[in-house]
């Protein structure tokens, strides 16, 4: 029994190794099944979460148009965070428990959200640098091994690119207005440079995952390859707004052509993991107040379906 | 908590007039209605769509992975049923 176990576990590593996409009636090992369990749901609730402090703006918008902007990304996000439920069904999932996990405080999501929206440049960072942020994650995620993550993903990063364009815009239309607006873009960036740092995740070092994530090709990249691909992509972008990125240890290494970087607080990074973000507790309380306050909306659905279908067996019934 | 779970559809999309439905992926929805129009906001905000199928996911029935072989291989031996399989003389054109 144990060399028929092992021999299916080396044929699903060849399959990985040739590129080969596992879907989801596939046999898989329970660690690979467990492992994109949680990856996909954490993304998914990162996108539920991630509508919260955007949310905070839309009726503040300075705008019409920025308006229709913001409401249309925080559509996205809800669409987004559908997309990967339902890629976590396939697996086995059920979308009531991953909920259920998510508002008793036991399932993760992505640390940024636990940060304040201050102001209306916080708008624009979040689109430019968060956004930014996430799109590296996610881009090698579309060739992820798993069939359906991978097709779930390449959905979000066509529409992830609109969010971070329209951040952008934000920043630059800051920028080059009033000292106070460039002040406002400059003041938003302090405070959401180190956490974007973050979103990476932990130092390599530090994080027992990834290997094995990397050999079932889950994960294409390690957190410290995209935080470095990442600050090298952004630098040019931000001396091009005329902003400065709020790191004096930031320096061009000739060498290893790419930036020099300071060292993100890893003792912030662990505590707003752990539960202990500025905004962790609203967040979550925002979440559960919604899902309970629409439990009724569910249930009523639920019943009219099942007076109509009632009533229509009960006409055909009649008719037969 | 106790609730019962919405059920779980299929989602198809044809994207133009003339292509075929194709799969997109999957919502949960209290009835087909319900699903039609959840798959309009979920699938189709950017114009990916002129029309939309739903399937309850339990009304799909799939064919093993472990039957592939004993499925597709025999497909593999059949190459005289590709046109590349037969030569003809370059002077005939129109084949």
């Amino acid at each position: 029994m144990e060399t028929l176990e092992l021999t299916q576990e080396e044929q699903f590593q060849a399959r990985i190794d040739a590129d080969t996409r596992i879907e989801p009636k596939d046999w898989m090992p329970d660690a690979y099944r467990k492992t994109l369990i949680r990856q996909i749901s954490q993304h998914a609730h990162s996108e539920l979460v991630g509508m919260l402090p955007e949310g905070n703006w839309i009726t503040r918008a300075p705008s019409l148009k920025r308006k229709s902007i913001l409401l249309a990304k925080v559509q996205d996000e809800a669409g987004h965070g559908l997309y990967l439920y339902s890629a976590a069904e396939t697996l086995g999932a059920s979308r009531d428990q991953l909920l259920a996990d998510l508002h008793a405080g036991k399932a993760k999501y992505s640390s940024i959200f636990n940060y304040p929206t201050l102001s209306w440049a916080d708008m624009g960072t979040i689109g430019w640098l968060v956004d930014g942020a996430a799109i590296l994650n996610q881009v090698p995620l579309c060739r992820t091994s798993y069939g359906p993550y991978a097709r779930a993903m390449v959905r979000v990063c066509k529409e992830e690119s609109f969010h971070q364009r329209q951040g952008f815009e934000i920043m630059q239309t800051l920028s080059e207005g009033s000292a106070e607006q460039k002040a406002m873009a400059q003041e938003a960036l302090n405070r959401w440079w180190w956490p974007t740092l973050m979103m990476f995740g932990p130092k390599d070092s530090e994080s027992p995952n990834t290997e094995q994530s990397m050999k079932w090709r889950i994960k294409r990249f390690t957190n410290d390859e995209l935080r470095q691909k990442f600050v090298d992509m952004m630098v040019p972008q931000a001396e091009f707004l005329g902003l400065t990125i709020p790191d004096p240890e930031l320096k061009w290494n000739e060498a290893k052509q790419g930036y020099d970087f300071g060292d993100v607080d890893w003792a912030e990074f662990w505590d707003v993991v752990k539960g202990n973000g500025p905004c962790s507790r609203e967040r979550l309380q925002a979440r559960v107040q919604a899902h309970e306050e629409g439990a009724w909306v569910r249930e009523a659905a639920l019943a009219h379906a099942e007076k109509r279908k009632q009533r229509a067996e009960a006409a055909r019934a009649v008719a037969a | 908590m106790s609730q019962k779970e919405w059920p779980l559809w299929e989602v198809f999309i044809r994207s133009k007039q003339g292509l075929d439905h194709k799969h997109v992926g999957s919502l949960h929805a209290a009835d087909a209605e319900m699903a039609i129009q959840n798959a309009r906001d979920v699938y189709t905000r950017r114009l990916e769509g002129v029309s939309i199928w739903v399937v309850e996911s339990k009304h799909v029935h799939a064919s093993n992975p472990d039957d592939a072989a004993a499925f597709y291989e025999p497909a593999n031996d059949k190459i005289y049923r590709h046109p590349t399989f037969y030569t003809v003389p370059d002077s005939i054109k129109h084949m």
